[in-house]
């Protein structure tokens, strides 16, 4: 038996060693970022899926909404990272709030299709916005100002304080899902109907989990943003939300740090692959069907089987 | 007597044309166990829906500790203190046997939307919780996985989460069905137990139990009740007699 | 409308598909793509549409049972979950297929020249003949799909199948030889779907990918399991469609200047259609006519 924090800790710890260790290129780097990035709005999608039941394919909405909301910030002159990132938090969760308060009343197949749509819709908003750039997206002169200094501009710095929200998102997720509030939304996803029968409404249960992944993926938008220095309405394209549910179940469902390791095996796998072949699509796409049909359990559930 | 604890007056609720529930009214007091006794379909799940607030009744009310429910949703009515089993078990299968039972602790002590602190860690959840499994039986397998228990040991559980939630009235439809005769004994030896703490509305085929425990008896056949009163009295029924037994009146 | 009418023929095969075997396809739009594909490879190898349109159908059939048995019937028995992942990687897969085997770029496809120019209205208002065609076609085949689905035996095992799978199954009917039935047809309506809208839309990869999202938004509004629901729900999408991309710029000029009134005109259009589905599910969260029982 692995130690129960043996795989989160070799996870977390490689990241942390990873400039150290001759991936402090411009390249790499950037590409880690993006990496623990999409990691922190996986964690919020893995408490979602594996923790409540709810499969959102509409999760890049809240990304692209914190992304937007550092893009408009920034056109009215607002770069200030006291006021940006709660903003871009606020907004995704707000909107989860919304969509969520009609999503959450259907179930099964409609959630998932209501979902997708509520992110169309925010993908179409956004290619609406033509003061924004519309289609072609908005380039970023500079980022977001931390202490009214340019701290998020420096690699290694933006490298750790990702990690350090990551480690704080997984460590947050984990807590929640094991507290009373979480206890009730593992219930809901057993069965509803006994959850009812013992007293709770799942309604207000559910939607709060819904709420709560939305403002973490506003907190990992408004990041992209500043670690691509471009937002586009591609980031809410509904392929981004199915690439990130494919991170969850990549790295594994039942843990949240399986969802760490799947937005870094996905990242690097993309990378590795994109340069081999341009059609690196053809590779990826029937390994996504293989990972669907047989790695129950993830990647996690691979490691978990050897040690 | 005092006042009743559960009061249903005039129920009634069709499927299309089957008529499932007419005019069905009667009471459980305080500390009473009322048994309902009928045929396969005669609709006592659909009564104990109906009871609990998984089915909505076309007519009629229910008045549970002196207060109109019939329209309150199936947690609201939870919440006032009323606990069912499910005829088909429905406990969650991923959960421990304890951690079952601690969420019911949990539904009537303090509010769940807490975030941080570990439930599992909540010493006043787990102590009630394990008083529950203690009086059904099943303290020794409080870790194991609800989903790796026989059937037998479910239906205490069922049990033993009705009990967590501390009710005021149990609604039990069929606790004894599938288990073995060993497993029956121990259930009636529980149910007595239980008796005089809380009213219960018990559902039940094994005719021996019912007669064994119930402080009254109704019977329905097709929806209806045809007679309501203590075991003796509906042993002695000719109407019972005759839909039981096919007697001439 | 004949926007609609296309999105119908998508629909019903999906809409049946989820109905009998509570299997999400997010790959059903690939089939249209495909069929929008070979019916371009056809007509410029045979010089005709009709040809192209003969051969192409049952193709985008095989294509589909190939499909089907190479990756959805191992997806039946699991959640929606892996059903979602699973097919979305087909579609990543066969995007880029597409894209290997027929480039980039668009393809043009001829409208058939029995049916070009177009039908005046009233002066100074015509209709392109093509499009009135594929209006008539597509309610020929919605009116011939409703005929087999409410008035034939296997039409009644089909609605049965939508409505309690299980049962269907434990009276002894080979779910499976009905499912892979109606699993064709639904291939081979969006093949059909596929063929009849490369004249008039023009054929790229991931043109699956919008209507497969519209297909769904229609079952979802239509109801899962029902071809009325989903007959209703596709006019209705079509319409807002149509409407909202004619009046929506319009609309906007009011307070922009006309050049991002044009781009934020369309894509408010796009939206409205999701508007829609909020609004009408925020009402019966099981859509307009649901089917399944319980
Ligand atoms: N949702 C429903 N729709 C239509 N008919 C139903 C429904 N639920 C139950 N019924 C019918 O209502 C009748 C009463 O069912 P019910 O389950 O209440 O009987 P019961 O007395 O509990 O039977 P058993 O002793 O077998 O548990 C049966 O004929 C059943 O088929
Ligand atoms: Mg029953």
């Amino acid at each position: 038996m692995l130690h129960r924090y043996a795989v989160p800790l070799a996870i977390f710890g490689a990241l942390a060693l990873a400039p150290l260790l001759g991936f402090g290129a411009g390249h790499s780097l950037s590409l880690l970022a993006r990496a623990m990035i999409l990691g922190l709005g996986a964690v919020g999608l893995s408490v979602l899926v594996g923790g409540a039941g709810l499969v959102s394919l509409g999760h890049a909405a809240s990304f692209g909404i914190g992304a937007y909301a550092v893009v408009m910030l920034d056109a009215a002159g607002q770069t200030n990272a006291g006021v940006v990132f709660p903003v871009a938090v606020l907004a995704a969760a707000v909107f989860a709030l919304l969509t969520g308060a009609v999503a959450i009343r259907t179930a099964g197949v409609n959630f998932i299709m209501i979902t997708l749509a509520f992110g169309q819709m925010a993908f179409f908003t956004a290619a609406s916005l033509s003061a924004y750039g519309g289609d072609d997206g908005y380039t970023l002169y500079a980022r977001t100002r931390l202490f009214g200094t340019r701290l998020l501009e420096n690699r290694w710095f933006f490298h750790y304080l990702l990690l350090a929200l990551l480690v704080l998102a997984w460590v947050a997720g984990r807590r929640l899902l094991a507290s009373r509030f979480g206890r009730v939304l593992r219930a809901i996803r057993e069965n509803p109907l006994r959850v009812q029968a013992l007293g709770f409404s799942p309604y207000p249960y559910q939607l709060l989990a819904y709420t709560l992944a939305g403002a973490l993926g506003g907190l990992a938008g408004a990041l992209l943003a500043n670690a691509t220095e471009f937002v586009a309405p591609s980031f809410i394209a509904w392929q981004r939300s199915g690439d990130l549910l494919f991170m969850v179940i990549l790295g594994g469902l039942g843990q949240l740090h399986g969802a760490v390791l799947g937005a870094l095996a996905f990242v690097l796998l993309e990378e590795y692959l994109a340069e081999l072949t341009p059609h690196w699509r053809l590779i990826f796409g029937p390994l996504l069907v293989l990972v669907a049909l047989y790695l129950k359990g993830g990647l996690l559930g691979l490691v978990q089987r050897r040690g | 007597m005092g006042e009743p604890l559960l009061e249903l007056r005039g129920l009634t609720k069709a499927f299309g044309a089957l008529k499932v529930t007419q005019d069905v009214s009667l009471t459980v007091l305080p500390g009473e166990i009322h048994a309902v006794i009928g045929p396969n379909g005669a609709g006592k799940t659909t009564l104990v829906h109906q009871v609990s607030g998984t089915l909505g009744p076309d007519a009629g009310s229910i008045h549970f500790a002196g207060r109109d429910v019939t329209r309150l949703p199936l947690a609201r009515r939870a919440r006032l203190g009323l606990a069912r089993s499910f005829q088909i078990t429905a406990v969650l299968p991923g959960f421990s046997v304890l951690e079952n039972a601690a969420l019911a602790v949990q539904a009537r002590s303090g509010s769940s939307f807490r975030f941080w602190r570990a439930a599992a860690t909540e010493a006043a959840l787990n102590d009630t919780a394990l008083d529950a499994l203690a009086r059904v039986g099943l303290q020794d397998r409080a870790t194991t996985l609800a989903g790796d228990l026989s059937h037998g040991e479910r239906r205490q559980l069922e049990l033993a989460i009705a009990l967590a939630m501390q009710p005021r009235l149990l609604l039990l439809d069929e606790p004894l069905a599938g288990a073995g005769p060993e497993e029956t004994e121990r259930l009636v030896g529980i149910l007595a137990g239980l008796k005089a703490r809380y009213g219960i509305l018990l559902v039940e085929h094994d005719m021996a139990a019912v007669f064994a425990l119930a402080d009254r008896i109704s019977v329905l056949v097709y929806g209806q009740v045809i007679a309501t009163g203590t075991p003796g009295e509906i042993r002695a029924n000719a109407e019972v007699r005759a839909a039981y037994l096919g007697e001439d009146h | 409308m004949q926007f609609g009418v296309l999105l119908f023929l998508v629909a019903a095969g999906l809409t049946l598909v989820f109905g009998v075997m509570d299997f999400i396809n997010l790959a059903h739009g690939v089939q249209y793509m495909l069929g929008a594909y070979l019916g371009a490879s056809f007509a410029a190898a045979t010089g005709s549409f009709w040809w192209a349109l003969l051969l192409a159908l049952p193709v985008a059939l095989l294509a589909g049972l190939l499909l089907e048995w190479l990756v959805f019937r191992h997806l039946y028995a699991r959640d929606h979950l892996a059903q979602v992942l699973a097919t979305f990687g087909v579609i990543l897969s066969l995007n880029q297929l597409v894209r290997m085997v027929w480039g980039s770029a668009p393809l043009q496809v001829p409208v058939p020249a029995l049916l070009e120019g177009g039908i005046q209205l009233m002066p100074g208002l015509t209709w392109p003949t093509y499009r009135a065609a594929i209006l008539l076609a597509g309610l020929a085949t919605a009116g011939l799909l409703w005929l087999v689905v409410e008035r034939t035996r296997v039409g009644a095992l089909v609605r049965a199948g939508a409505s309690n799978a299980p049962m269907v199954a434990a009276l002894g009917v080979d779910i499976h030889r009905l499912f892979m039935l109606v699993f064709g047809c639904g291939a081979m309506l969006a093949g059909f779907a596929g063929v009849m809208a490369a004249p008039i839309l023009s054929v790229e990869p991931g043109m699956g990918d919008t209507v497969l999202i519209l297909a769904f938004v229609v079952i979802v509004i239509g109801g899962i399991g029902s071809v009325r629901g989903a007959f209703i729900a596709a006019l209705l999408v079509g319409l807002i469609e149509t409407l909202g991309r004619s009046l929506m710029p319009d609309l906007m000029r009011l307070f922009l200047a006309p050049s991002p009134a044009r781009q934020t005109g369309a894509a408010l259009a796009s939206m409205l259609v999701y508007v829609a589905m909020a609004g009408i599910l925020a009402w019966r969260p099981r859509g307009l006519f649901p089917v399944r029982a319980g």
